[in-house]
């Protein structure tokens, strides 16, 4: 297959919009909305835990209809603009889905993806707060991180086959999977993470860092930085599973606003273990 | 411009003696341009009464702007009798729905489900047209410039200003100012907050040079804790938003469905006074309750 033609462009948007959101959140929007005086904040917590529940949300409040002066990147700003009640009927909706099943025909397990993603997405913040400071906003940061891998998601379910055969030849052959994506399907998450992203209006930065970040020769900026970084640092230590086995023989160098010492930069993000922790919890993945 | 209020009640169509001063129809105000052009601002009960004095004005031609699409709002719109008469032109205008996803055109369709309602609305011989709208873009309706402005309700409401020839009125529609969904202590409180006022800002600005607000008052400040959420607006709450934009005249809606005219009279006095508002007074804004048949003249 060659790469993202038109045609899968429109197939896999049109897939997107049916897929299912991850087991424990559904599980809690369909609890807590069952209480009519439910509180705003905890169904906020859920659904920005939530990849596809987010990516859904932010596609909604970014489309044409609403015109807003500047494009949204948090859920918060969603309930702000749209109010909690739609929100919450919004979630309602994609609880009403279905749940995305753990295992898929690609064999990528998608709670481990999860974990991933929530623990970059959390140190994606974490480090925008202690290095990028006044450069980029800590929530963006956190998006990025939520979604950078999104593609890989969309894959498993809707480009199964081949997927698999991307995820055997990163194995079989050591090469990172962003490459193998690029043998087994023409394209690699990034590029198709981010047509989502663009098609749904998302803002252009989280776009670009959705699209760019296997990309060492992209233009450099705070976001992409953070979320290189928070990525790198959550491979170094093993922490969940984005399906790419492919782990540098010693730690890369960091970009410069970091101090270009990988070693530094973990001690001063200090433990990340609640993070983890938390992360572990909402993944219902355990210690492994 | 003129504006005249033919649905005053909100929730539900409250007929009876009790309400017989201020009227027992849900929403429905019409507003004609200099030049006559008319302009509905939602389709509550009120819209019967209106429908009844247009047919004596044939042929029709009506621009129909909903709020949003709660019952309250639209259940008048089949008994709009001149969508049922060749030669009217009916422009029916509101929101996407983000929950459906779908525009303002599913709005006649829901209600009209067989079961429901009795004619099918392909057995509507109006020229009827629908037209889902932009947050922040106006709409021209004849020498009148109609913009709709996103509100807080549990389902999006879009707020309409009225220009035309440099005087202005904003109806809200339904709205409950918007709240922090944190608490003080929590961690998002402060960011959640500045997005708040982001938004209140947001509108205050649009709404800016406005002659005459139409508000969503259906509680006192004293009811309003146990209603939060609910989506409506407070008393003292928008004679401090009159204040603060400085229009010149404030008129609260949306009349909660139980309460009498002797009792809504009381709330809007102590209301009033809670606010230290005097009457007459240099800078202050002049407040009515909305009231069936009330006509202002801008």
């Amino acid at each position: 297959m060659s790469a993202l033609t038109p045609e899968l462009e429109r197939k896999l948007g049109i897939a997107v919009e049916r897929m299912p959101a991850f087991p424990r959140s559904v599980q809690r929007i369909l609890e807590l909305t069952r209480n009519i005086n439910c509180l705003p904040k905890e169904l906020v917590a859920v659904i920005e835990k939530d990849p596809v529940m987010t990516m859904k949300i932010l596609k909604v409040i970014n489309s044409a209809y609403y015109s807003l002066p500047s494009k949204i990147t948090s859920v918060s700003q969603s309930v702000v603009y749209l109010g909690i009640n739609t929100i919450k009927n919004l979630a309602l909706g994609f609880a009403a889905v279905g749940i995305l099943p753990r295992m898929n025909a690609a064999g990528f397990d998608v709670q481990r993806y999860l974990l991933h993603s929530l623990v970059v997405g959390g140190a994606a913040r974490q480090l925008a707060t202690q290095f990028a400071k006044g450069e980029v906003d800590p929530g963006d940061c956190y998006i990025a991180g939520l979604l950078h891998d999104f593609g890989k998601v969309v894959f498993a379910q809707f480009l199964a086959t081949e997927f698999r055969n991307a995820l055997l030849h990163s194995v079989e052959h050591a090469v990172p999977l962003h490459e193998a994506e690029k043998i087994a399907i023409g394209v690699d998450h990034g590029p198709v993470g981010a047509m989502l992203a663009k098609r749904w209006a998302f803002p252009d930065h989280l776009v670009d860092c959705i699209r760019d970040h296997h990309s060492p020769s992209a233009e450099p900026s705070a976001m992409m930085d953070c979320l290189r970084v928070a990525d790198q640092v959550v491979r170094f230590r093993d922490i969940g599973d984005s399906g790419n086995p492919w782990r540098e023989s010693e730690a890369p160098a960091a970009p410069q606003r970091f101090g270009d010492d990988m070693e530094a930069i973990v001690m001063k993000l200090g433990s990340l273990d609640k993070l983890v922790e938390d992360a572990m919890a909402f993944a219902q993945v355990g210690k492994e | 411009m003129k504006v005249r209020f033919w649905g005053v009640r909100g929730s539900i169509p409250s007929p009876g003696p009790q309400t017989l001063r201020y009227g027992g129809n849900t929403t429905c105000i019409e507003v004609r341009s200099d030049e006559g052009a008319l302009i509905i601002l939602d389709a509550g009960t009120g819209i019967f009464p209106l429908a009844q004095e247009l047919l004596k004005q044939m042929p029709v031609k009506a621009n129909v702007f909903i709020t949003h699409t709660h019952w309250d709002h639209i259940h008048g719109l089949p008994f709009f009798t001149p969508l049922y008469i060749p030669g009217n032109a009916v422009r029916i205008l509101g929101g996407y729905d983000v929950v459906s996803g779908r525009g303002i055109d599913q709005v006649m369709e829901v209600q009209l489900q067989y079961s429901y309602f009795p004619v099918r609305e392909a057995e509507m011989r109006a020229n009827i047209e629908y037209e889902t709208l932009t947050v922040g873009e106006p709409v021209n309706v004849a020498d009148a410039t109609v913009t709709p402005l996103m509100l807080n309700h549990p389902v999006v409401d879009y707020g309409y200003r009225v220009d035309c020839n440099g005087k202005s009125v904003f109806f809200t529609g339904d709205h409950e100012p918007w709240l922090n969904i944190y608490a003080p202590d929590d961690e998002g409180y402060a960011e959640f907050q500045q997005m708040v006022e982001m938004q209140q800002g947001q509108l205050d600005r649009a709404l800016a040079g406005l002659d005459v607000l139409i508000a969503d008052s259906s509680y006192t400040a004293a009811e309003y804790p146990t209603k939060i959420g609910w989506g409506h607006g407070t008393l003292e709450g928008n004679i401090a938003w009159a204040r603060r934009l400085g229009v010149k005249k404030l008129v609260c809606t949306h009349h909660e469905p139980t309460r009498s005219d002797d009792d809504l009279e009381r709330a809007f006095i102590a209301a009033m006074e809670d606010a230290g508002y005097v009457p007459g007074r240099a800078g202050e804004p002049e407040i009515v309750l909305s009231r069936e048949g009330m006509e202002l003249v801008l």
